[in-house]
């Protein structure tokens, strides 16, 4: 049998993989991607910890997730392609108005 | 007697509340409705509401006539914080009665004189609608002078301490426009208040101590436990006490502010500098005799600055030229005979000299302005308010000092001091009634038997006799000088030929301001009756508060030998000044001409008075430039926006981490989440 | 089985492999498709913990429908590359070591108690099947399964809104296009200056 730590250990690299991508990439779309990949970590948690308290709470996490994450999904593309059409980039680092 | 009866019949006693509160009718009536009433109405108001308290005064003594012990009439609870209770009493006893007899009898007369005064006055200085506000003050006066002599304890009697003072101001500052420069008038008024404020320090002070000390501020209390407080405490109280009394009495070193309160209305020269708020200090000390008893070095410190005080005002009174300053210096100088009966324990002594004093001073005060009235309607017939055509006049010089004078208002009375005893001369024949008050009022005044003055400072030497010599000594010489000044008054001012063209155009004024001239004239020949020697009225008739008080035998020499030197003193005045009157204004003073350096030095007030410009003033204006500009504007200013300075520079700090860049607060993010994982991790719970 | 840690280990090296690939393509579209690798793999690791359902719903939904559309906007937005100059140079200097220091800690605490954790116990055979699945959502769960619903529904409704052009009526619309298509010839050089809308419309109107 595979530890259980060993599975929480790639999702610890994964998570950590994620929010490097938060933190590096200009390109929004990236951004989302990398959030994905951060979701799908914590998912792949949740998983092991159903597994491994046989409790399918767990994967049913994962299903609410993965749903939620669908509509952040669709709502976040939609803001993009809004501030594409007002602003005609989608260089992050444009859209900074809010600089005090 | 009718006395006794009345004095049985009715508990008059509990009317004395109304002391206070008719003259504050009086002024709040005039306050709100004066102007309607017109000039006659507001002053027979006001005059009405003195008479009043004097009625009910009269009714007190009454009273007291049949029970003579003191009385305390309680109004309201004023303060009550722990151990400290302060209430509103009335204080009924032959002392405090008979101030009370005194200020409002002195203060109706004054008001009835004010009435035809202020008429005049008025409309020579071009405000007439100014004439209700008068009232109003002078009845605030009264007022505020009967709750300072009714009151029972010392903290209400300092109420009425401040609110004299502030009567003071205000009257002195009534035509607060004019003066000198447009400023004098309200320069004349602010140093009375502060010097004033300086005296009232040293009373605060003796406050503080009585409070801390003994717990209570009613009369009958401290003095109960005068035994059990150490003297020196004691010495301490009564000192501090000396400085306040210098500071309302005018006595040295606080009595600058008396001549340049010479700015204000005669009446109220007459009223508060003369009669009756300066005597304030007098009655305080006479007030505090158990407390003075305990500690005789402060006692004997009172009398010498009481004594040294009369000396050098009068020598000062001998260099004035302006009719009222010559007054206000001798005033100065007779309050300092007060100060030094009560110094030498001789409280009747000073309470009788207080009274006549009152009597003759007003008279002189209200007479010289009678004489200035005369002055004022002689200037504008003869100069038609149009500046003086007169070559020889005297112009308001400013060498001999005189500064405040009410009357440098509209162009062209500028030139021509209608004050100033230079520019008369002859107004016996012009002015009888006038010359004739003043006349007693100056003998009395000098000491001239039969009248009241003779009596009462006689009895003041005679204490000094028993006392110290030396003080008596000073004490005559000040006698001697006081003749000879208000001689010289008199020469210049009624005798010779009249000087200029206004002086020759003077007419005796109406009724309203002679009747009472008239009335004071009687009480100042008449008033020795009240402690005749061998009689002792007064003497007896205080003796039921102020146990204890030094009496003196009548001594006939000491009587003979003031007398001489009063009348040596009128004789030689008649010599310098009688025999060859000068018949210009701008003739020198012939006692000018014969010591020339030391008649300025006289004029000058020895320079006590730029001496004090110069220290107090100047350091003080040196230390307040200091405080404004380096420490307020450069250290205080500075750190505040310094203080300023630096959060703004903080913001700018902080300003940087909001560039607008999403990136970068998400890192801020994340490494807070890294930080609170190693505190959670790594810090071992 | 055997061979499981192998299996294990190859899974987890795509895994990441994935991962790292989306993070440094420059390209957007390989960064998804990268990404739907890295779907695909951490599918198969649900298969391996016994979470069929979960793991065909991950490939359906993750790597079928939610990849789709960021394909869908990418190609959209033109897939721009983006200027070279970065006002934020020092970010990969401070966020790099941050993720380093990030799964340091989590690893850290993971092998810390391990033995605390309990391993893979023994699960019934249908676990993770639709039916168990099934089972627990409309009895325990049924509150937070419709509130989804509405969720979701939101998030259409918002989407559309967001997305939308600007509101012009169809006549507008017809006029702003032959317009801009057939400019007035005495106009033309000013035509360019005047392409505000309120311009053209007014222009449109003379024309009418």
């Amino acid at each position: 049998m595979i530890p259980v730590s060993y599975y929480l250990g790639l999702s610890a690299v994964l998570f950590a993989l994620g929010i490097l991508g938060v933190l590096l990439r200009r390109n929004p779309l990236v951004l989302f991607m990398s959030l994905e990949l951060m979701f799908n970590a914590g998912n792949l948690a949740f998983v092991t910890f159903a597994r491994m308290y046989g409790d399918l709470a767990g994967q049913l996490v994962v299903f609410f997730v993965m749903t939620v994450a669908a509509a952040e999904v669709a709502v976040g593309l939609a803001l993009i392609v809004a501030i594409f059409r007002s602003k005609h980039t989608i260089d992050l680092d444009e859209v900074n108005s809010l600089k005090g | 007697m009718l006395f006794q009866e009345v004095s049985q019949a009715a508990p008059y006693v509990s009317l004395v509340p109304w002391v206070v509160f008719l003259p504050v009718a009086g002024l709040l009536i005039n306050l709100l409705i004066g102007k309607r009433l017109g000039e006659a109405g507001a002053g027979i108001i006001a005059s009405l509401a003195s008479g009043g308290a004097f009625v009910v005064a009269a009714l007190l003594a009454v009273s007291l006539a049949g029970s003579p012990e003191p009385k305390s009439v309680p109004f309201l609870d004023w303060i009550t914080v722990g151990t400290l209770n302060i209430n509103w009493a009335f204080r009924v006893d032959t002392l405090s009665v008979t101030m009370m007899l005194l200020v409002a009898g002195v203060g109706t007369l004054i008001h009835i004189y004010a009435i035809g005064y202020m008429h005049q006055d008025t409309r020579h200085n071009g405000d007439p609608g100014r004439f209700t506000r008068f009232f109003v003050y002078l009845n605030l006066f009264i007022a505020s002078m009967m709750i300072l002599v009714s009151a029972d304890n010392y903290l209400m009697l300092f109420v009425g301490w401040e609110g004299v003072g502030l009567c003071s101001y205000l009257l002195i500052g009534f035509w607060f426009e004019k003066g000198k420069a447009g400023t004098a008038n309200a320069k004349a008024a602010k140093k009375a208040f502060v010097v004033n404020r300086v005296g009232d320090f040293g009373l605060l002070i003796a406050l503080f101590l009585l409070f801390w000390w003994f717990g209570t501020f009613q009369f009958d209390g401290v003095f109960s436990q005068v035994g059990e407080v150490p003297q020196a405490v004691v010495m301490a109280i009564t000192l501090f006490m000396l400085l306040g009394v210098a500071g309302k009495s005018a006595q040295i070193p606080l009595y600058v502010w008396l001549p340049d309160a010479m700015a204000g209305p005669t009446p109220v020269s007459a009223l508060i500098h003369a009669a009756t708020m300066v005597t304030a200090g007098v009655y305080l000390v006479a007030r505090s005799n158990q407390l003075y008893a305990a500690a005789p070095a402060a006692q004997s410190a009172v009398m010498w600055v009481g004594a040294l005080t009369a000396l050098l005002a009068g020598l000062i009174a001998l260099g004035q030229f302006d009719i009222k300053r010559v007054l206000a210096f001798s005033t100065i100088s007779q309050l300092g005979f007060m100060v030094a009966a009560v110094g030498m324990g001789a409280y009747v002594a000073g309470m009788f000299h207080l009274t006549t004093h009152a009597f003759f001073k007003a008279l002189l005060f209200l007479s010289a302005g009678s004489v200035i009235l005369g002055m004022e309607r002689g200037q504008e017939l003869a100069y038609g308010g149009h500046g003086s055509n007169d070559h020889g006049s005297v112009k308001e010089s400013h060498k001999d000092g005189v500064e405040g004078t009410a009357h440098g208002g509209p162009a062209g009375h500028d030139d021509f001091d209608p004050q100033d005893m230079r520019n008369m001369g002859g107004l016996r024949k012009r002015m009888p009634v006038t010359f004739w008050v003043y006349l007693i009022g100056a003998l009395a005044l000098a000491g001239i038997a039969p009248l009241s003055g003779f009596f009462s400072k006689d009895e003041i030497l005679a204490a000094a006799l028993e006392t110290n010599a030396a003080v008596l000594v000073i004490l005559i010489l000040a006698a001697f000088l006081t003749a000879f000044y208000m001689g010289r008054q008199i020469f210049m001012v009624f005798f010779g030929p009249t000087r200029t063209r206004a002086a020759g155009l003077t007419g005796e004024n109406n009724p309203v301001i002679t009747v009472p001239l008239i009335i004071l004239a009687v009480l100042s020949f008449f008033g020795g009756a009240l402690n005749l020697p061998g009689m002792h009225t007064m003497g007896s008739w205080l003796e039921h508060t102020i146990a204890g008080a030094l009496e003196t035998e009548f001594m006939p020499t000491l009587a003979i030998a003031a007398l001489v030197v009063a009348l040596v003193g009128l004789f030689l005045a008649w010599m310098i000044y009688g025999r060859r009157p000068a018949s210009r204004p701008a003739a020198a003073d012939p006692l000018y001409a014969r010591m020339t350096s030391g008649f300025n030095v006289l004029t000058n007030q020895f320079g006590i008075d730029q001496a004090y410009n110069t220290i107090f003033i100047g350091g003080y204006r040196v230390l307040a430039n200091f405080l404004a500009h380096p420490v307020d504007q450069g250290l205080i200013d500075g750190a505040v926006n310094g203080l300023a300075r630096l959060q703004s520079a903080i913001a700018q700090l902080l300003r940087q981490l909001q560039n607008g860049f999403v990136r970068s607060y998400a890192l801020i993010l994340v490494i807070g989440v890294v930080a609170i994982l190693s505190y959670l991790i790594f810090i071992p719970r | 089985m055997p061979g499981l840690p192998v299996v294990f280990f190859i899974l987890a090296a795509v895994a990441v492999v994935t991962a790292l690939g989306m993070l440094l393509s420059r390209n957007t579209v390989y960064s998804a498709l990268f990404l739907v690798l890295n779907f695909a793999t951490v599918a198969v690791l649900y298969l391996m913990l016994g979470a069929p359902f979960v793991a065909l719903t991950q490939i359906t939904v993750y790597a079928g429908s939610i990849m789709v559309l960021f394909l869908f906007v990418i190609l959209l937005l033109g897939a721009e590359r983006l200027p070279i100059s970065d006002k934020l140079g020092w970010q990969p200097f401070v966020a790099i070591p941050l993720g380093f220091i990030l799964a340091a800690e989590f690893a850290f605490n993971l092998f810390q108690s391990t033995g605390q954790i309990v391993n893979v116990i023994e699960t019934p055979a249908n676990f993770g099947s639709p039916a168990s699945i099934g089972e627990l959502l409309f009895s325990q769960y049924i509150l937070p399964f419709e509130t989804t619903a509405l969720v979701l529904l939101a998030a259409a409704v918002g989407a559309i809104i967001i997305a939308k052009p600007e509101r012009q009526s169809p006549g507008q619309a017809i006029r702003r296009t032959r317009a801009v298509s057939s400019p007035v010839p005495a106009e033309a050089p000013s035509a360019e200056a005047k392409e505000t809308p309120a311009a053209v419309q007014e222009e449109a109107l003379k024309q009418n």
